[in-house]
């Protein structure tokens, strides 16, 4: 019996450990390692930061789901990986902690014969001065415990605008490479309706800031889409979204530090400036999340498997090389770690090649652009090709991952929610093909300009809603969840 | 709601696009939108088609 590990039991880990159970059955293990006890769907962590929706709604213990599905399930935090084994064996193993309260901080290991990191992110608020829920002074809505901090604050704030007095309200990026700013994108209209909700709306001064060089760039260039004759940017679709809102926006801003109610930045022009804010939802910047790797002899090889950033090597193209020269064949295409054969990297956890957007340096030498997003649905999607991969190769029907799925061959899809209520609601429904950008095949603007749109309405609402649902269902392996899509 | 009314001359928001009474009518009208639901939804699922 060969054993699949998979560190990381998020949107991607979670996707891959399903179809690698189902595709292995009961002849081989299948592991996860992860620290949190419940499973959350991200994206409506939103809906909880706005006190729309409790945790309970957002998140299920993975347990009880575990087991049923026949996947061993260790609640802990994965330290370092061995992949060439120890003194004693050569079977590559991982080391991990519990955080389960029954064995917390105990260490110990498994060993395997494939490992998938799907460890996402770590949330970097150190990297930011003052930044965050925990020791800073600003909220955050990653996780369903920080949503519920951020829903508390922006209630204070509302009381406090009832009160009669004006309140500033700043949301964004809390860091020069920053990435994840539609999640940002979103919370802000979800704030905005929820001024509108308490009848407070004009005691609100709403400003968006960010490392974007222009309004819905998003991390990914921005896209073209087809609107009323033209083909335009989202630079216009976003602008005229903040504007029908008289939301304010302060792009090609570096966040460095945060002190209580005032954000100091600096812009591409190399200026220092500070922005006051009486509630601020900033995201941080993301890194790997510190795992260590290990040679047979005990040595730190780290650098060899994990890039600079924390986030593990894949057969991507790593070569320095300016914008002009970026290709879509730079991406990777099976997620497979260069030196070894059986570990694979999905979702926020391997290492791009490079960013999305264009990279912008201020005067005073500071990158202030955006890092890539890999955000659900392509993690989701590589989840599941890796898991092919991967369950094809403990078969023993392949010993080369096949096909090609890169970000520049996938499409995805993505709905801001501007307000609830189900004849009321509305949600800007936004769709890229490709991810990435790829401008040889599509000159111009990188994308098919027949699957990239971008529209407003009561539809989207209906859509986000039918999206928490359908991958609740799906992620708690109801009937029919293999049929629905990432 | 008249929307460019909102317009503040020469702010940088003055430059963005503003929906007219007739898009905002639109977004909210309940058949249309039903219309759009289905639109949306199968242009998702070529795209997801096509990803995969
Ligand atoms: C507020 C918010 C809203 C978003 N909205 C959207 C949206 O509307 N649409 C969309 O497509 N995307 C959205 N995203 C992005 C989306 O959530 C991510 O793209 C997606 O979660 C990435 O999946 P992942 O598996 O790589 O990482 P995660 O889902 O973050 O999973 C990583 C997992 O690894 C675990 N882990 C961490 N460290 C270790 C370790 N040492 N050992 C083992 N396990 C570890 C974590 O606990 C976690 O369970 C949003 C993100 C945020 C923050």
């Amino acid at each position: 019996m060969g054993r699949i590990v998979i560190l990381g039991g998020g949107v991607s880990g979670h996707t891959a450990a399903s179809f690698c159970k189902k595709w292995v059955g009961k002849k081989h293990e299948v592991v996860v390692i992860t620290p949190n006890s419940k499973w959350n769907w991200i994206p409506s962590n939103i809906w909880v930061g706005v006190g729309k929706m409790s945790t309970e709604q957002v998140t299920f213990e993975l347990a009880p789901i575990y087991k049923k599905q026949g996947i061993t399930y260790i609640q802990a935090k994965a330290l370092s990986l061995h992949p060439d084994g120890g003194l004693d064996s050569d079977s590559p193993y991982v080391t991990y902690e519990h955080t389960h309260k029954d064995k917390m901080g105990q260490q110990e290991t498994v060993t395997y014969d494939y490992m998938i990191n799907a460890t996402g992110p770590k949330l970097n608020f150190s990297a930011t001065e003052g930044l965050g829920p925990e020791h800073g002074h600003t909220v955050s809505v990653c996780t369903p415990q920080h949503a519920v901090h951020a829903s508390e604050e922006l209630k204070k704030v509302i009381e406090v605008m009832k009160s009669g007095k004006r309140q500033k309200i700043l949301i964004g990026t809390g860091h020069s490479s920053a990435t994840c700013q539609g999640a940002a994108f979103e919370y802000m209209f979800n704030v905005e309706h929820e001024l509108n909700e308490a009848g407070v709306r004009d005691m609100a001064d709403l400003k968006w800031i960010s490392n974007e060089f222009f309004l819905g760039d998003f991390g990914i260039a921005g896209l073209h889409l087809k609107k009323g004759g033209y083909v335009t940017s989202s630079k216009v679709f976003a602008e005229s979204l903040f504007a029908e809102r008289g939301i304010e926006w302060i792009v090609k801003a570096g966040v460095y530090k945060i002190e209580s109610g005032i954000v100091h930045y600096e812009n591409l022009d190399g200026q220092k400036k500070t922005e006051a804010f009486d509630f601020s939802m900033l995201i941080p910047s993301f890194s790997g999340v510190g795992l260590k790797a290990f040679d047979k002899s005990g040595a730190d090889m780290t650098e060899k498997i994990f890039a600079a950033n924390g986030f593990l090597k894949v057969d991507a193209d790593y070569t320095k090389k300016p914008f002009a020269e970026w290709r879509a064949a730079d991406w990777p295409k099976t997620y497979q770690n260069p030196t070894y054969k059986n570990l694979f990297a999905i979702g926020i956890a391997f290492a791009p090649p490079h960013a999305i957007s264009k990279p912008m340096q201020s005067t005073n030498g500071t990158n202030i652009s955006p890092a890539p997003p890999r955000t659900g649905m392509p993690s989701a999607m590589i989840g599941k090709a890796v898991a092919k991969t991967v369950t094809d190769m403990i078969k023993g029907k392949i010993t080369e991952p096949q096909g090609n799925h890169s970000m520049t061959e996938m499409g995805a899809a993505c709905v801001a929610s501007t307000g609830s209520g189900f004849f009321n609601g509305s949600a800007v429904a936004m769709t890229v093909f490709p991810v990435v950008p790829d401008y040889e095949k599509y000159p111009g603007v990188g994308r098919s300009l027949k699957y990239t749109f971008g529209e407003v309405g009561l539809a989207g609402h209906w859509i986000k809603h039918l999206l928490h649902h359908l991958f609740l269902h799906k992620a708690k392996f109801r009937p029919g969840w293999s049929f629905i899509p990432e | 709601m008249n929307k460019e009314s909102q317009i503040k001359p020469y702010e940088p928001s003055s430059g963005a696009a503003l929906p007219t009474r007739f898009t905002l009518y639109m977004r909210q009208n309940f058949i249309y939108q039903v219309f759009r639901f289905i639109m949306i939804n199968i242009k998702m699922t070529i795209i997801i088609w096509r990803s995969h």
